[in-house]
């Protein structure tokens, strides 16, 4: 048995009609009739039929533009059509169809054959009703989940006055994600992936990715390790063949150094306000999610960033951009928009606008996502808003907590999460999270850095040192067997208003502080080039009322009074 | 694009040839040549003298050729790979987990 359907049957001879009608209706079909192509518009526009059986030679309007007709107002509905006619020679058979057509029938009518017809369109009907249900359930759902996974990665939300960038995508979702968060201590951390894959695969991997990248962010994680983190969960979350070419960024704009963790996708530019070259950053380690293996790394690339020097990141949409010819875009074309440009600040929109006009109306476009960071000064009205946030009347108590950190927790753990989540429940200190990271921050790496590793600063002299700093301090990261770092902090508070004592202590060999304090404005000390050179302790003095340093210079004090004026 | 099989005479050593884009379209193919191989192969050969070109699901075709071949003690050469595909592999990294010559 089929399903009862109303079949609409046009034809102007009238003997015909009644035959193919008494036929029809012996199927167990209700029958619908017109005697011209116009007549037969007018019914199925009326009474919207499911099938319609025209024949192909009719007064008025015949059958091949009563179809075109029809089929328009049929839009997304499936209207099965079938030619009506006495003609055998192909050509005319294959014009039925050629004219919007799905199939023709010979008179004299054969039943069986009829029978079968109907059967079968009766079958593609329903097939085509689940496909468009199931169509519109998907939609629904996508439009659910799009809401979700912008929520979750807060797109369109990066706000952040020293980033830009630019998301284009095919699909719904993109494979490719933007993310951004300011630091406690007024750096931004900003992450560009590009997921394998487009639609739900990518827009589900990016959820753990966005989750991992703002919450550890906000907590005060260093990028190193949240890049880890964020590998793990997708190494976790993803099947083998999925994966997210990335680029992690910490842009330090106290200290005006640049950090980037590549994986797997192409190069990114660093480009210099002040002799407007380029520098690529290549990509360095797997992608994220690939393995948690030892083949898994954090090699990063280390450089000194002036305000006005820009970073552009890009998945490998732009590079690949493809025009209607099949040529790619390619890394020649980019590096000559940087040596043509005028005004830096039109590499962002010349970028983005060269890569269109190449493209032009090719359909196969890849997301061509675009991210400039621009190094600035750290932003003021972020940071206040901050603090007008959490400043509000308190009532402060008076405490001293000591934190021991031996050998092994400085291997492999961060503190500072842990001591800004003791300050932060101190009420008074929290409008001031951004400084006391700064200060903390700035006091743990010099007494890990300087004095538990024993580094001289001097190695971040000239134009590879960072790079070998770094690398010398992850060495003996790794090889640290003993050692260790004290922190004791100090709250004495009355009314609303407190002294925090810091004081860090390290196992190292001290240096000869007497001697340093009198160079103490001298960029580089010499002395190990400790504590008193570089920016960080610059700002530390600049922070606190009192710095001192005590015992052979492996413990160093300071004074933080509150309240105070911000930055 | 094709993908074709061509095991050594002793059954040990498979070697995997792709001609033209190696992409989503390879899936199928690339994985039934490895799935419906002997299974006492060893040491796997991916000859891409005739791939133009490489995108990220053939990357990902890749890690699924070594979960299979044993994850890290999988042995997998990538050979006779054109100046474009070579640096699509560079990009990943992916010589971190194969021998590519």
């Amino acid at each position: 048995m089929t399903e009862e359907l109303r079949v609409l049957i046009a034809d102007d001879n009238q003997t015909d009609r009644m035959i193919l009608s008494a036929i029809v209706r012996k199927e167990g079909h209700q029958v619908l009739e017109a005697a011209d192509g116009q007549e037969a518009i007018d019914v199925y526009s009326a009474q919207r039929p499911d099938l319609v059986l025209l024949d192909v030679l009719m007064p008025v309007l015949d059958g091949m533009d009563a179809a075109r007709e029809i089929k328009a107002l049929a839009g997304n509905e499936l209207v099965p059509i079938i030619f009506l006619t006495s003609l055998q020679d192909a050509d005319s058979l294959a014009q039925c169809l050629n004219s919007g057509g799905d199939d023709f029938l010979t008179k004299p009518y054969n039943r069986v054959i009829l029978r079968a017809k109907l059967l079968a369109f009766s079958r593609m009907r329903s097939m085509h009703g689940a496909l468009q249900a199931n169509h519109r359930q998907l939609l629904l759902e996508q439009a659910v989940a799009k809401k979700v996974y912008d929520n979750v990665t807060q797109s369109g939300h990066v706000r952040i006055d020293n980033v830009r960038y630019a998301l284009s995508s095919r699909a719904m979702f993109n494979g490719d994600t933007v993310l951004a968060q300011y630091r406690p201590d007024g750096g931004v951390h900003v992450l560009l992936g590009d997921f394998t894959g487009h639609g739900l695969p990518a827009a589900i991997g990016a959820m753990p990715l966005a989750e991992a990248f703002y919450g550890m962010t906000s907590k005060g994680f260093e990028l190193e390790e949240i890049v880890r983190e964020m590998n793990t969960k997708l190494n976790r979350v993803l099947p083998t063949n999925f994966f997210c070419c990335a680029v992690a960024l910490h842009i330090d704009m106290l200290q005006k150094i640049g950090r980037a963790w590549v994986g797997g996708v192409p190069d990114c530019f660093f480009y210099d306000a002040a002799d407007q070259s380029v520098t690529a950053l290549p990509s360095i380690n797997l992608p994220l999610g690939v393995t948690e293996g030892h083949q898994f790394s954090l090699r990063m690339h280390e450089f000194a960033m002036h305000n006005g020097d820009r970073l552009f990141m890009w998945s490998d949409g732009i590079v690949e951009a493809e025009n209607q010819g099949g040529e790619m875009f390619g890394e020649a074309r980019l590096r000559q928009i940087f040596t043509q440009v005028k005004d830096p600040r039109d590499l962002f929109t010349d970028l983005l606008a060269a890569v269109k006009t190449f493209q032009g109306d090719n359909e196969r476009a890849d997301d061509t996502t675009l991210v400039e960071v621009t190094m600035a000064d750290p932003p003021q009205a972020y940071l206040l808003d901050l603090q007008e946030k959490t400043g509000r009347s308190v009532v402060p108590l008076d405490w001293e907590v000591r934190l021991v950190f031996p050998a092994q927790t400085l291997k492999y753990h961060n503190p500072m999460p842990l001591i800004m989540h003791v300050l932060s429940e101190t009420e008074g200190l929290k409008a001031y999270s951004t400084q006391l990271y700064t200060i903390i921050s700035e006091l743990y790496s010099n007494a890990l850095e300087h004095g538990v590793l024993g580094l001289d600063s001097e190695l971040k002299a000239g134009g590879e040192g960072f790079g070998r700093y770094y690398q010398f301090r992850q060495e003996r990261l790794e090889q640290l067997e003993e050692g260790h770092i004290i922190l004791t902090m100090e709250q004495k508070a009355r009314g609303n208003a407190g002294l925090l004592t810091i004081r860090m202590e390290d196992s190292g060999s001290g240096f000869d502080h007497a001697d340093s304090a009198r160079h103490a404005e001298r960029v580089s000390s010499g002395q190990q080039g400790r504590a008193l050179s570089g920016r960080g302790m610059a700002l530390v003095r600049e922070l606190c009322s009192r710095v001192e340093y005590l015992g052979m210079g492996n413990v160093v004090e300071v004074d933080f009074n509150w309240p105070q004026r911000r930055l | 694009m094709t993908v074709s099989a061509h095991p050594s005479s002793d059954g040990t050593e498979l070697t995997i040839k792709v001609a033209g884009r190696f992409d989503f379209s390879a899936h199928q193919d690339f994985r039934q040549t490895y799935e419906s191989a002997a299974a006492d192969v060893q040491k796997y050969t991916i000859d891409m003298t005739d791939a133009t070109y490489l995108d990220s699901s053939a990357l990902g075709m890749l890690l699924l050729l070594r979960d299979h071949a044993g994850g890290d003690s999988a042995s997998i050469s990538i050979v006779n790979c054109n100046p474009d595909v070579r640096k699509i592999l560079n990009i990943s990294n992916f010589g971190q987990l194969f021998h590519i010559e």
